[in-house]
């Protein structure tokens, strides 16, 4: 397994402690017990990616998993610990985009935007990676606390298909963690990703969607800079503004009653600013 | 690499692009609709809103009318450009055909024009007789186990410890009776049934049914997703209806949720088995049994389906109109299922979790049954009185009064039909050389016993026909209103959805007696 692009150079003394297979040995499944928790960790993803059974292989649940897309409508909680942190892992509905108007897409968006967890792990499938870098990509653009967990190696393994990681890792600019949840494999790399992003150890430099209509700029740049003025601590104004331009009237909803408006001042006692390495 | 099954399905036509696109496919309306939404909303907002909100509202609808281009249709395409970019970049494929051999060739057959259909059919008649021939012997150990031999030890001991016959009557004969013929009933058809159906699951064969009825569900009007929403009915219609969130579109999402309970869920099945057993595979000699009762539930599980395409159809022609809408629907890889890890989730995820389910609705139906049979009133017990005011009717649509007061009784939960059946017709044939007194059941180890009780009771295979054909056809349990109501926020639908089968199994089963006293 090799590791994401942007991981810190690791002290080279007492390598075990810092290899991610052995601190996976502190990993304590909580189950449904969680009361309260240090990091908000939220598994989104396309349909039948896998995200239910990496979902249960951390928390030690068992949800029940099925082999076709559209298992999860609603979304699914539990939590673990991991070196001495309490996560809670949310279970999204898989879904191909944040863009469109069913109720499970709007329950992911809604989560990922209003829910602000701390690590977003974005579960793709090895051997359909465009499709899922669709996604992917729109959630980038909403959060730069992300993980990718490109699951399915073996899958693709067995079809011919390779995925260069740490390629995939330097063009999104998060972490990229090649899995095989059903075995279980790559689950500690995973664990140390989420650890370190939630943490703030590992900060992101998220991608930027580079083929923008010219015609937009100017009004992006108009309508994030009110926003900003606006809600100074909305994390995510960029998309915001890009969906108000869209017409994305539940955007405009939000809007209205203010819930942007709380999101920006409350701050949830767990997000602190990256820092930077 | 891309496997995607049309819903347009002609099967040989170019792949649909993938979901996202569609949402840009359908831009000119969707923008056009969202430009108005917005518009509205925002004006509507303005004098509450907050002045920073408005003005940021105000900015963005100027920026709008001002860029005349789709800005919904741009962003969609720099995401396809920039995924297609990284991809290029990332991902090497051997050079050999993408996606090799023995998915694709399986995928040919099972999803086949031709073969699709009859394989469905099939696995699925398998399916029903593994779990007819398979519950017999243990649904007869349980029930020796549970009914003659625990139960009189429960009578003498309760007697000797001196409790006064009312309450002995209420706890042992009423409340345990009717859980100990839950659990002996339901609980090896369904620890066969639900691990067989989980693995099929698993191996991804689900997906692959969905793609076969798309075809219909299209011409009926409906989504076809609703393909996937009918498979969870067939679990549980409660969840099937939860599992309609998959479909955008609020008229075909309606449709699937009224016609959801044309799928036979967990607490049908055990009737269903139990009745084909019992009074069908009676019919046929011996050794063709069981094949001859599997194939009587398969009939009516496929009429389940075809009545949801017949009201799709009707729906969606009347009040709720509308063109199908266009999906991709993608067919995962078959993968091999983890046996064991499928028999312990479906074992304790689903079988123990129905069980309880039922056992938790029949403690209190057994008291109120035994209590109904124990108060007289006139001369003649409560339930006497109610199933004789029912019996005209049941009759007429070729069931009794007994099966009519049982569906009442089990508006809770339809696990606890069969019970209810059984203790009251115990009640009404005044069986009393064989039971422990009124609403008292007695011991019967075999479906054969069951069989001539209900014969007793005046049963004929018109009766059994129609019960497998009510059990298909009546309002949805309590637990599934609730949740219809729940996700449609309206009365209406909900009454729609419990009055739409129910006439329909009075229609269909009054039709079937009519024609078979012909």
């Amino acid at each position: 397994m090799s590791q994401p692009a942007p991981q810190p150079a690791a002290p080279t003394s007492d390598a075990c402690a810092q290899c991610a297979v052995h601190r996976a040995a502190r990993l304590r499944k909580l189950g449904l017990a969680i009361d309260h928790w240090d990091y908000l960790v939220a598994l989104a993803g396309n349909p039948n990616t896998g995200k239910s059974t990496v979902f249960n292989a951390l928390t030690g649940l068992r949800q029940h998993t099925g082999n076709w897309p559209g298992k999860t409508v609603t979304r699914a909680e539990g939590g673990f610990i991991y070196d001495e942190r309490r996560f809670k892992l949310v279970d999204l509905p898989g879904t191909y985009s944040l863009l469109s108007t069913s109720l499970d897409e709007q329950v992911a968006r809604d989560f990922i935007l209003f829910g602000q967890p701390d690590v977003t792990v974005i579960v793709a499938d090895a051997t359909r990676l465009e499709r899922n870098l669709n996604l992917a990509l729109q959630v980038l653009e909403i959060t730069p606390r992300v993980v990718v967990c490109l699951n399915l190696v073996d899958e693709a393994r067995r079809h011919g298909i390779t995925v260069d990681d740490r390629q995939l890792a330097r063009d999104l600019g998060v972490p990229v963690v090649p899995t095989a949840a059903r075995q279980g494999q790559g689950l500690p790399e995973l664990l140390q990703a989420i650890s370190e992003v939630a943490s703030g150890r590992l900060a992101t430099r998220p991608h930027r969607l580079a083929a923008e209509p010219p015609a937009l700029k100017p009004a992006l740049a108009d309508l994030t800079a009110r926003l900003q003025a606006a809600y100074p601590s909305l994390p995510n104004a960029r998309w915001v503004a890009m969906r108000l331009l869209g017409g994305d009237s539940s955007i405009v909803e939000a809007l209205r009653k203010g819930e942007l408006g709380q999101l920006g001042q409350a701050e949830p006692p767990t997000s602190r600013p990256a820092s930077r390495l | 690499m891309k496997p995607f099954a049309s819903s347009e399905s002609s099967g040989q036509g170019k792949p649909p692009p993938p979901a996202l696109r569609l949402s840009g496919g359908q831009s000119d309306k969707h923008s056009a609709f969202a430009e108005e939404a917005a518009t509205h909303v925002e004006e509507q907002s303005l004098p509450s809103a907050p002045t920073a909100a408005a003005e940021i509202l105000r900015a963005a609808r100027q920026w709008r009318q001002q860029i005349r281009e789709d800005i919904h249709e741009a962003v969609v395409e720099a995401i396809y450009a920039d995924a297609a970019r990284i991809t290029e970049r990332c991902v090497s494929t051997a050079n050999r055909p993408a996606r090799p051999t023995l998915d694709r060739a399986v995928d040919r057959v099972v999803t086949s024009r031709l073969w699709g259909f009859p394989i469905m059919l099939l696995l699925f008649a398998v399916l029903f007789w593994l779990t007819i021939s398979g519950a017999n012997v243990p649904s007869g150990l349980i029930s020796s186990l549970l009914v003659e031999t625990l139960h009189p030890w429960l009578r003498e001991m309760t007697t000797s410890l001196g409790f006064p016959w009312w309450l002995r009557g209420v706890v042992v004969d009423g409340m345990y009776l009717a859980t100990a013929w839950v659990v002996s009933v339901m609980l090896p058809p369904m620890a066969i049934f639900f691990p067989l159906f989980t693995l099929l699951e698993d191996l991804g064969y689900l997906p692959r049914v969905a793609f076969n009825l798309d075809r219909l569900f299209k011409h009926a009007g409906a989504h076809g997703k609703q393909a996937m929403t009918t498979m969870m009915g067939f679990g549980c219609n409660a969840a099937g209806v939860v599992a309609t969130r998959i479909i955008d579109s609020p008229r075909e999402r309606l449709i699937a949720i009224l016609t959801n309970n044309f799928a036979l869920c967990n607490g049908r099945w055990p009737t269903q088995f139990l009745i084909a057993t019992v009074f069908l595979g009676a019919l046929a000699p011996a050794h063709l049994a069981s094949l001859t009762a599997a194939g009587a539930v398969t009939g009516v599980a496929l009429l389940g389906v075809l009545l949801t395409f017949a009201v799709a159809w009707v729906l969606s022609r009347t009040v709720l109109r509308g063109e199908a809408s266009a999906f991709s629907l993608e067919l995962p890889p078959y993968r091999p299922p983890r046996i064991l890890r499928t028999l312990y989730t479906s074992l304790i995820d689903r079988t123990l979790f129905v069980l309880w389910r039922a056992v938790v609705f029949a403690l209190p139906a057994g008291a109120v049954i035994w209590l109904s049979a124990n108060i007289t009133l006139g001369g003649q017990s409560v339930a006497g009185h109610l199933i004789q005011w029912l019996d005209p009717i049941g009759v007429l649509i070729g069931l009794n009064g007994v099966i009519l007061l049982a569906y009442v009784i089990a508006i809770p939960a339809n696990e606890i039909v069969i019970p209810t059946v059984l203790m009251l017709t115990v009640l009404q044939t005044s069986a009393t050389g064989v039971g422990a007194g009124a609403g008292v059941l007695f011991e019967m180890d075999s479906t054969e016993a069951v069989g001539n009780l209900l014969r007793a009771g005046g049963w004929t295979v018109l009766t059994a026909i129609n019960l497998m054909l009510f059990s298909l056809l009546h309002n949805p349990c309590s637990t599934t209103l609730y949740t219809i109501y729940k996700e449609t926020g309206s009365l209406k639908w909900t009454v729609v959805a419990a009055l739409l089968p129910l006439c329909l199994g009075f229609l269909v089963t009054f039709s079937v007696a009519a024609l078979w006293r012909m």
